[in-house]
């Protein structure tokens, strides 16, 4: 970015937070399964801040005492989402989606500003595998395993299939143990609904016996602002037959359901789901959340249960009624895209629970999420709050030089984070 | 020029009420678009036309209340057609009712400054 355009792009900035009303955002506790919820506000303009990219140089993420963190990947192009293979080796998603097109002159200007805030690096739309031969964690290995797919997400194996959800279908490739490049052209499961891809990400997890694959489709607006007919099959997890394609809504009122993970003692699907911006720093919590099958999470009538957005009409009382009240706020605006189950081998504070990578927030003057937490779980549910697992993407100079999205637990004991603005894949392990 | 630019930014902005009267109507979201781009488009030759009149003001030749009239009325259209444009960046039927409230007068306010603005110019007879 040149010198003058990082001015005009300050002072872009400068102008939407000046103007936007109050430019603080007052403390709220919002993290846990009861958070507070303020008044709905926006100002003549969205609070927009877009921390400073910058080189991470010397610096490392922060990880918790007695763990160590190395980048096992550089010059990726933009990972999202990871897979552990199980000879060890990790697959990386690598791309950028969306199609979208700016409907109102707003669509120009945000679009323009918020690209300010993530990497130049164009789309890789391929599958890269990492491989540690020797074992030193060093990941010297790295081939390309397929290459020309379509933003490729979400990412699952099951025994000799590997299924990887690009933004327009869900597609799969033959996968024996050891393999580093795909044998030939992955044969098609179904399409995605993608005629219009706002929210592009498409979330995938695999049911516990493999017979049913669940894939998590975003909204196409923030909130209806591209009217109903673009929301025909979004805001929703789909359960996706593996053998024929066959698919159903398995839970609605998902606004965007960007990472899913079935839990390995009860076979539940959770997901992390980012919910609606533009009526305050402190609207609407992101959240964790066990999927009930047959669920309506809300979007876009009303949110944390029956909260009325009065931003959508025509309105629908019953579904208002009916919409569940998510199991866990992760506060507002914090951009959940990563999550995983965790495993003994991590270590005994972080043995049970789940890992949550956080994208980090555009909507608010004081930027929140740049982060990777870890939310402690006791008989299979959330129970307590959440603690830091890695840090440092959003430095204390204001400058920003990592976004973690997809986390992956390694069974061997290691966190596996992508991050699409360094366009590194981060390992952090306990240091022996 | 300064008649064309005038003439051309009111029925722009009367096309944005229309479309705020159809998207109240119908909660169909295409006219709210079709809302937001005749704002920015009735803005284009307001204020071109809003700088002819500030112009024509400072020059020689004013007679009467009428050419201050019409650059206040002028400005005025601007200055809310602008907030007008903002709160059409809202989502959905946040637009409303503010929105339609301010096409309202908007589009008054700019139909009386065209309505000015071709008095004093046929008075000079520049029409």
């Amino acid at each position: 970015m040149s010198r003058t355009h990082q001015l005009a792009v300050a002072a872009l900035i400068t102008v939407f937070c000046a103007c936007s009303g109050k430019g603080s955002d007052p403390d709220a506790p919002q993290v846990g399964p009861d958070p507070v919820l303020p008044e709905p506000r926006r100002g003549l303009l969205p609070t927009m801040t877009i921390a400073e990219p910058a080189p991470w140089g010397d610096r490392q993420p922060l990880v918790p005492e007695g763990y160590t963190v190395v980048a096992i990947a550089n010059d990726l192009k933009i990972p999202r989402q990871t897979l552990v293979l199980p000879n060890g080796d990790i697959l990386v998603a690598e791309g950028r989606g969306g199609n979208a097109p700016a409907l109102k002159p707003k669509d120009v200007i945000a679009g323009y500003i918020k690209s300010k805030g993530t990497t130049a690096v164009e789309s890789g739309n391929r599958l890269t595998l990492l491989r540690d031969g020797n074992g030193d964690g060093s990941y010297e290995e790295q081939s390309v395993f397929a290459e020309n797919l379509d933003a490729p997400y979400g990412l699952a194996l099951v025994d000799d299939a590997l299924y990887v959800a690009n933004q327009d279908a869900l597609v799969r490739f033959d996968y024996r143990d050891g393999q580093v490049r795909a044998s030939g052209p992955p044969a098609k499961v179904t399409d995605l609904p993608s005629a219009i891809n706002h929210h592009w990400t498409k979330a995938l997890a695999a049911g516990p016996d493999g017979r049913f694959l669940y894939v998590g489709i975003g909204s196409n607006s923030n909130i209806t602002e591209r009217g109903m007919v673009a929301e025909v099959d979004r805001a929703m997890v789909w359960e996706v037959n593996a053998r024929t394609g066959a698919h159903r809504p398995y839970a609605t009122g998902l606004r965007n359901p960007t990472a899913l993970s079935i839990q390995p003692e009860t076979g539940l699907l959770w997901a992390v789901v980012n919910e609606r911006d533009e009526i305050g720093p402190n609207l609407v919590p992101d959240y964790l959340t066990s999927v009930q099958e047959g669920g309506f999470y809300g979007w876009p009538y009303s949110y944390w249960g029956q909260n009325v957005d009065q931003r959508v009409r025509p309105q629908d009382p019953q579904k208002v009624a009916s919409a569940i009240v998510p199991d866990y706020s992760l506060g507002s605006h914090v951009a959940a895209l990563g999550l995983d189950f965790s495993t003994p081998a991590m270590g005994n504070d972080f043995a049970d629970g789940v890992f949550v990578g956080e994208h980090g927030s555009w909507n608010r003057a004081e930027p929140v999420g740049y982060k990777v937490i870890f939310i402690p779980f006791r008989n299979g549910r959330p129970s307590g709050p959440p603690i830091d697992f890695v840090t440092g993407f959003f430095g204390e100079d204001g400058k920003t030089r990592g976004r973690p999205v997809g986390v992956t637990v390694d069974p061997r004991g290691a966190l596996i984070v992508a991050d699409d603005l360094s366009n590194t894949v981060w390992r952090v392990v306990r240091r022996n | 020029m300064h008649a064309v630019l005038l003439a051309g930014a009111v029925p722009l902005f009367l096309g944005a009420l229309l479309s705020d009267i159809a998207y109240a109507a119908t909660y169909e979201i295409q006219w709210s678009n079709f809302a937001s781009w005749l704002i920015a488009g009735g803005l284009v030759p307001g204020i071109l036309a809003l700088l002819f009149a500030a112009i024509e003001l400072f020059r020689a030749d004013r007679s009467g209340w009428r050419p201050r009239v019409h650059v206040l009325l002028l400005l005025a259209s601007c200055v809310l057609g602008f907030i007008n444009a903002l709160i059409h960046a809202r989502d959905a039927w946040a637009v409303m009712p503010g929105g339609l409230v301010l096409s309202i007068i908007v589009a008054a306010l700019a139909c009386a400054a065209t309505w000015t603005g071709f008095s004093t110019l046929r008075a000079r007879g520049a029409v």
